[in-house]
C-alpha cells in the first residue's frame, strides 16, 4: 500500500504535483489519467523514489520512501518507462536480465523466465537477441514489459505501456495482463490517455489536472457523477471522437 | 567487459613502463642546443671520465633559460656558457661588466665559473679574403674608406640594439647599400660577390670553409662573449679533482680551434663525441675510444624513450581524467570548474610548460612526462563528460528504476554507453601526445625529437626525417590501434 500525504513537487516555477493526498491499495490496479503534462509520470516517479517531493511524505507499506530506502524498494517494483527506456548497448535479453544477473540469480532460472515472459507478451523469440535499435516500437514496449516483470515484482508501474502496440496485440495483451494482475493479486499503477483502457484495467481511476487530483473512483462514477465540468469534458472528448466516427457510417 | 579491456590495457602499459629507474650519475653535464655547446659538453665529458667519475651528458638540453634553471635546480652540474650571455641576458638587471663581478654574482648563487676558455663567440663582420687583400681591410674602421661596399646582414643583426644600428653609429660607417637576408644565403651572396660584407659569429663553422676574413673590432663595439664553464660551487671542495680537470680548459681553445671543431661537425659530418675526442687527445694526451653507434641502435633508443614518454604520460592521464570526467558529469558546477582548468592548461605553450616544470621535477623525462600528461587531460576529460551527459534521461532513469546502485549504474550502463566517446578522447590525446612528445627533446627527454633537434642544428634533412617519419608512423599506429580497440569497446548495439 502506498500512502501519499500532501505531496508537492515543483520544477522551477512549474507545479507538477500540488498537495496530493492519495492511497493506493495493494492487489488492485490504479490508473492515472489526465491531460498531457498534468503530472502523471511525476507521480509515478515520486512513488518509486526517483524524485524526492518538495513537501509531503510518501510511504510504502508504512515505511517512508526516501533516498535511503528507495533502491531496495525499486527492486520489488517493475517500471515500464514512458517511451521504453531500454539500454541501447544491450540486447533485448540483456536488458531484461540485467538486474537478475546483477543480483546473481541462477542463469538457468533467468533464461527460463525470459522465455516465459517473451511468450506471455507475444515477443518473437528471435527478437530477444536483437538490440533495441533493431526492434519495432511495439516490440520495444514488450521488452520493457518483460524487463519490468522479470524479478516478479509486487508492484508494477506502467507509464503508457501500450502506446506503440497495434490494436490487436494491444487488445490481446491487455486482456492477458489484466488476468495475470487479477490472478496474482499484483499492485498495479498505470498511466494511460485512453479512457477505455483506464476503464478496462482500473479498479480505481485517478484523474489529474495541473498536479491536482480532480476525481477518483470507478469508471462509472466519471460518467455518471462527474465532480466538475472538466471531468465531463475530459471523458466526452474521447467519446465524441468515436461517436462521430460511428455517426459517419 | 569494457572495464576489463580497459584494465588490461592499463596493466599492459604499467608493466611496460616499469623499468624506468635512473642510475645516479656523479657528474651531469648540460649543453645548449647548438653544435659548439654540444662539442664543449663532450670535451668536459671526456675529461671528467678520465677522473673515473661516471658521467652523463644531457646533449642539446635546450636554450639558455633551461640550462640555467637546470643548473640552479641541481639537475645538472656544469655547462658551457658565455660571459656576455650571463651579463646581458641571464643576470641582465645587475649591470655586471667585469669577469670578477660575474664570478661574484654566480658565487652568491652557489655557482662557480672557470676562466675564459680562450675564444670569444660574438658577432663579427666578415669579408672575402680576396677583398681584404685587395683593399687592405683588416679592421672594421677600415671599412669607412670604402663606402661603395655592399652589406648583407641577417634580419636579427639588422634589428638588434647591439647589431647594425649601433655598429653604424659607433664606427660612423657611411654605407647605404645594406640588405637584410637569410644567414645561409648571405654566405652564398658573399662568395658569389653579390655582397661584400656580412655578419658572422666568430666561431662559425663556415668561416674557414668559405675562406672568410674576420675584421678586427678595433673600437670594441661588440660585447664580449667569452666562453666559460659554470658549475656548482660545492665542487670546489667535494670534487676538487674534477675542478682541476675542468680548469685545465682555460685558455686552451681559441676562435680558430673552435671554428675548426664546429666545421668538423657541421661540414664534415663527424660526431661531436669524435671531434671532442680528437681535441682532448691532441691537447691533453687523453685517449678516448669512441664507439660508433649505428643508426638502428639510435633508432631503438629513440623509440624506447619516445614510447616511454607517451606511455607513462598517457596512462597517467587516463587514470586521472576518466574519473575527472565522471565527476564533472555528476556534479555540474564542479564540472564547469574542472573543464575550465584543464582547458586553460591546454593553452599554455609547451616550451613554457616545460620550463615551469624544471624547478619542480628537474630535467629530462619527468618534466616532459608531466607536461604531456597535462596536455593529455583535456580531450579525455571533455569526451568523458560529453559522453556521460549525452546519455538520454530515460536511460539514466531506467538504470535507477531497476534498482542498480550508483556505481553499478556507472559501470554497467553509463560508461559502456559513453565508451565510444571516451575512447575517441583517448585516441585524440594519444595522437597529440605522440606529436608533442617530440618537443620533449628540448629539455633532454630524448625520443624522436632528439634526431629532429640535431637535424635542425646540423641542417641535416635526413636526420630530421629519421625522427619525424617514425613519429608520424607511430601516431598512425596509435590511431590504428585505437580503431581496433574501438571494435571491442563500443557495444554493437550502439554501432547500429
Ligand atoms: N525534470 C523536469 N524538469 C522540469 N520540468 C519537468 C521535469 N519533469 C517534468 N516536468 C514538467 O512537469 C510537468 C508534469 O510532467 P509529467 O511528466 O509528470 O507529465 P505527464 O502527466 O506524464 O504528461 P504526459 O502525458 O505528456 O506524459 C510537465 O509540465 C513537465 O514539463
Ligand atoms: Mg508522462
Amino acid at each position: 500500500m502506498f500512502e501519499l500525504e500532501k505531496v508537492s513537487k515543483r520544477f522551477n516555477s512549474l507545479t507538477a504535483l500540488d498537495d496530493v493526498d492519495l492511497i493506493i491499495p495493494n492487489g488492485r490496479t490504479t490508473v492515472f489519467i489526465g491531460p498531457s503534462g498534468c503530472g502523471k509520470s511525476t507521480l509515478i516517479r515520486v512513488l518509486m523514489g526517483l524524485i524526492e517531493p518538495d513537501h509531503g511524505v510518501v510511504r510504502y507499506e508504512g515505511a517512508p520512501v526516501n533516498a535511503g530506502s528507495a533502491m531496495q524498494l525499486r527492486r520489488r517494483m517493475g517500471y515500464v518507462i514512458q517511451g521504453g527506456g531500454l539500454f541501447p548497448h544491450l540486447t533485448a535479453r540483456g536488458n531484461a536480465t540485467l538486474m537478475a544477473r546483477y543480483l546473481g540469480h541462477p542463469t538457468e532460472d533467468i533464461y527460463h523466465r525470459v522465455d516465459e515472459l517473451a511468450e506471455l507478451t507475444h515477443l518473437p523469440s528471435d527478437a530477444l537477441d536483437r538490440y533495441p535499435a533493431q526492434l519495432s516500437g511495439g516490440q520495444r514496449q514488450r521488452v520493457a514489459l518483460v524487463r519490468a516483470l522479470m524479478l516478479e515484482p509486487d508492484v508494477l508501474m506502467l507509464d503508457e505501456p501500450f502506446g506503440a502496440l497495434d490494436p490487436i496485440v494491444r487488445y490481446q495483451l491487455q486482456t492477458h495482463l489484466r488476468d495475470i494482475f487479477r490472478g496474482l493479486g499484483k499492485t498495479v499503477v498505470m498511466v494511460t490517455h485512453d479512457i477505455g483502457e483506464a476503464g478496462f484495467f482500473g479498479d480505481d481511476i485517478v484523474l489529474l489536472r495541473e498536479g491536482r487530483i480532480v476525481q477518483r473512483g470507478p469508471i462509472r462514477d466519471f460518467v455518471d457523477r462527474p465532480s466538475e465540468p472538466f471531468v465531463e469534458h475530459f471523458i466526452s472528448a474521447q467519446r465524441t471522437l468515436i461517436d462521430s466516427l460511428e455517426d459517419g457510417t | 567487459m569494457i572495464v576489463r579491456v580497459f584494465l588490461l590495457f592499463m596493466a599492459g602499459l604499467i608493466i611496460y613502463v616499469a623499468p624506468m629507474s635512473c642510475i645516479a650519475q656523479d657528474i651531469r653535464i648540460g649543453s645548449k642546443v647548438f653544435t659548439e655547446s654540444v662539442i664543449l659538453g663532450e670535451i668536459i665529458a671526456h675529461l671528467a671520465r678520465e677522473t673515473g667519475a661516471s658521467v652523463h651528458h644531457h646533449r642539446q638540453l635546450g636554450g639558455t633559460r633551461i640550462l640555467w634553471d637546470a643548473l640552479l635546480a641541481g639537475e645538472i652540474d656544469i655547462y658551457p656558457e658565455y660571459t656576455g650571455t650571463i651579463s646581458n641576458e641571464i643576470l641582465s638587471g645587475e649591470g655586471l661588466v667585469t669577469e670578477k663581478e660575474i664570478r661574484d654574482a654566480l658565487g652568491s648563487r652557489g655557482l662557480a665559473m672557470t676562466g675564459p676558455l680562450g675564444f670569444n663567440n660574438t658577432y663579427a663582420i666578415g669579408i672575402r679574403q680576396e677583398t681584404s687583400d685587395r683593399l687592405g681591410i683588416s679592421t672594421i674602421s677600415d671599412l669607412r674608406k670604402y663606402p661603395e661596399l655592399t652589406f648583407g646582414f641577417g634580419n636579427e643583426f639588422l634589428e638588434r640594439g647591439d647589431g647594425w644600428p649601433s655598429l653604424r653609429t659607433h664606427y660612423a660607417l657611411p654605407h647605404i647599400q645594406v640588405t637584410g637576408l637569410d644567414h645561409d644565403l648571405a654566405y652564398r651572396g658573399l662568395v658569389s660577390g653579390s655582397i661584400d660584407a656580412m655578419d658572422v659569429y666568430t666561431t662559425d663553422a663556415a668561416i674557414a670553409f668559405y675562406g672568410i676574413q674576420i675584421l678586427e673590432d678595433d673600437l670594441n663595439h661588440f660585447p664580449v662573449y667569452d666562453a666559460v664553464l659554470i658549475y656548482r660551487g660545492e665542487w670546489e671542495e667535494s670534487k676538487s679533482n674534477i675542478v682541476k680537470f675542468v680548469n685545465k680548459l682555460e685558455g686552451r681553445i681559441d676562435e680558430a680551434t673552435m671554428a675548426a671543431m664546429n666545421a668538423r661537425v657541421k661540414l664534415d659530418g663527424l660526431s661531436e663525441t669524435l671531434v671532442a675526442a680528437e681535441f682532448v687527445a691532441d691537447q691533453f694526451n687523453v685517449v678516448v675510444t669512441v664507439r660508433k653507434t649505428s643508426w638502428f641502435a639510435n633508432f631503438l633508443v629513440n623509440t624506447y624513450e619516445h614510447l616511454k614518454l607517451v606511455g607513462i604520460s598517457l596512462t597517467a592521464a587516463l587514470v586521472i581524467s576518466v574519473p575527472l570526467g565522471v565527476i564533472a558529469a555528476r556534479w555540474r558546477k564542479l564540472g564547469q570548474v574542472i573543464l575550465t582548468v584543464v582547458g586553460l592548461i591546454q593553452t599554455i605553450p609547451s616550451l613554457a610548460l616545460f620550463v615551469f616544470m624544471i624547478p619542480l621535477v628537474g630535467i629530462g623525462g619527468p618534466p616532459a612526462i608531466l607536461a604531456l600528461f597535462l596536455y593529455s587531460l583535456l580531450p579525455i576529460v571533455r569526451n568523458t563528460h560529453a559522453g556521460l551527459t549525452g546519455i538520454p534521461p530515460d536511460i539514466v532513469e531506467a538504470a535507477q528504476a531497476i534498482g542498480l546502485p550508483r556505481l553499478a549504474q556507472l559501470r554497467l550502463i553509463e560508461i559502456p554507453m559513453a565508451g565510444g566517446m571516451i575512447l575517441a578522447g583517448i585516441k585524440t590525446s594519444a595522437v597529440i601526445n605522440v606529436g608533442t612528445a617530440t618537443l620533449g627533446a628540448l629539455i633532454g627527454a630524448g625520443g624522436y625529437g632528439q634526431p629532429i633537434l640535431t637535424g635542425i642544428r646540423l641542417d641535416d634533412v635526413g636526420l630530421i626525417l629519421s625522427g619525424a617519419v617514425p613519429a608520424a608512423v607511430l601516431a598512425l599506429l596509435v590511431q590504428g590501434l585505437f580503431e581496433v580497440v574501438e571494435r571491442f569497446v563500443v557495444p554493437k548495439g550502439l554501432r547500429l
